[in-house]
């Protein structure tokens, strides 16, 4: 079972990455919990700059700008 | 430089659409079209040269660098210009204060960025070298940098540190000075493809508000005759550049919505000072980012915040009417 988490305060390239990592796992089938975090203080538990962020499994994959599906679905199946 | 394009425009609407040039439809379409492929070209172009240069100059490199250096003043300027060169998104800008003062940089030097980074960007150079040509575009990133620098320097000095969140200010007694980031070197050539990627996102994400921008400007182009403005706002009017600012500070718009409408306003007679002060303060400050700011300080810091930055606007809208 994997984790994804999306880091970001709400804005709209946030919500799109979300969006894009819920397809990502439907995709590929994967068993993944995708969670959302907008609380600011669980946010800062990661050490981040420029949002959105993509973490999987606690490591931080991509951030400051939307991850596609295609992206993600490469970074769920290595 | 765009004389091409003038020229195509030209052709496609009056000979192929058979519009007339004098008619207020032809005029509107014309500088729609004409606007239109002229801004999204440069916009390419600077977003990619941006992206090289942000390329080795990443946020969190930037951060640790002024973390590390205390310069006797020179960090306002260096934060400045990182706030420049580093690609703006109102949703960064919380995490952006909160990285920066974990890693123990100054409010003042935190501020410094946070003030020039929605003023000069990749989409407001681009399309400011369009509208008004390449010298007043040098003019607005130097004033744009020195009064991020300003107002930062100001808002350091009137220690406003306890007007933090009180969870921020938690974060500020931990802050830790960052040690050196492990690099990853990679050829330019290999950060390219992700170069062009994130250029073509930046247009993608500020698309619509060209179109809707230009639109808008087009109609005005089109519609409003010479020098109707003048006759409200005129250029010795010594309140027509706080009023303008007034105005535009709650409004939000990104570089990319305001300035067609801008570049309007100018060509029927708005003196550009005014209207790039406006401009400043529609993309600066508004309301979505104060609610934003809201999260990390007190109504009181942003009250302060937003006011020295305000003056800072209004004494450069004086000064961009006499330069320019």
């Amino acid at each position: 079972m994997k984790s994804i988490k999306v880091l970001g305060p709400g804005c709209p390239k946030c919500k799109t990455t979300y969006a894009n990592a819920l397809e990502a796992v439907k995709q590929t089938g994967i068993e993944a919990k995708v969670e959302k975090i907008e609380d600011l203080q669980e946010m800062f538990k990661y050490d981040v700059l420029t949002t959105p962020v993509l973490i999987i499994d606690e490591v931080v994959k991509i951030k400051g700008r939307v991850a596609d599906v295609a992206e993600i679905r490469q970074l769920l199946t290595p | 430089m765009f004389d091409w394009l003038q020229q195509l425009t030209d052709w496609l609407i009056f000979s192929v659409l058979h519009l007339s040039p004098g008619s207020r439809v032809g005029g509107a379409l014309n500088f729609f079209v004409y606007d239109t492929i002229k801004i999204l070209i440069l916009l390419f172009m600077i977003t990619l040269m941006m992206g090289v240069v942000n390329s080795y100059f990443p946020v969190e490199k930037i951060r640790n660098f002024l973390s590390r250096n205390r310069l006797f003043g020179l960090e306002y300027l260096l934060a400045s210009v990182f706030g420049a060169i580093t690609p703006f998104c109102s949703c960064s800008s919380v995490p952006l204060f909160i990285g920066f003062v974990k890693g123990g940089i100054p409010l003042g030097v935190t501020f410094a960025f946070l003030i020039t980074s929605p003023l000069v960007n990749e989409v407001a150079l681009a399309m400011f070298i369009g509208m008004f040509g390449l010298k007043a575009t040098v003019i607005y990133a130097t004033s744009g940098i020195l009064l991020g620098m300003v107002g930062g320097f100001i808002l350091g000095k009137l220690k406003l540190e306890k007007y933090l969140s009180p969870w921020v200010q938690g974060m500020l007694a931990k802050a830790v000075r960052e040690g050196d980031l492990e690099q990853s070197h990679q050829t330019l050539g290999k950060r390219l493809p992700l170069i062009f990627r994130e250029a073509t996102g930046i247009i993608k994400s500020v698309f619509w508000y060209i179109i809707i921008g230009i639109g808008i400007g087009a109609l005005m182009h089109g519609f409003i005759p010479t020098g109707f403005f003048e006759r409200y706002i005129s250029k010795d009017n010594p309140f027509a550049v706080p009023v303008a600012v007034a105005l535009g500070v709650p409004m939000y718009s990104n570089a990319a919505g305001v300035l067609p409408i801008i570049q309007v306003f100018v060509e029927k007679g708005i003196p550009i000072g005014t209207a790039i002060a406006f401009m400043m303060a529609v993309v600066g400050l508004s309301i979505p980012e104060a609610t934003l700011l809201k999260k990390v300080m007190t109504w009181r810091l942003i009250g302060v915040f937003f006011g020295i930055v305000a003056v800072c606007i209004i004494i450069s809208g004086y000064l961009f009417n006499i330069i320019l």
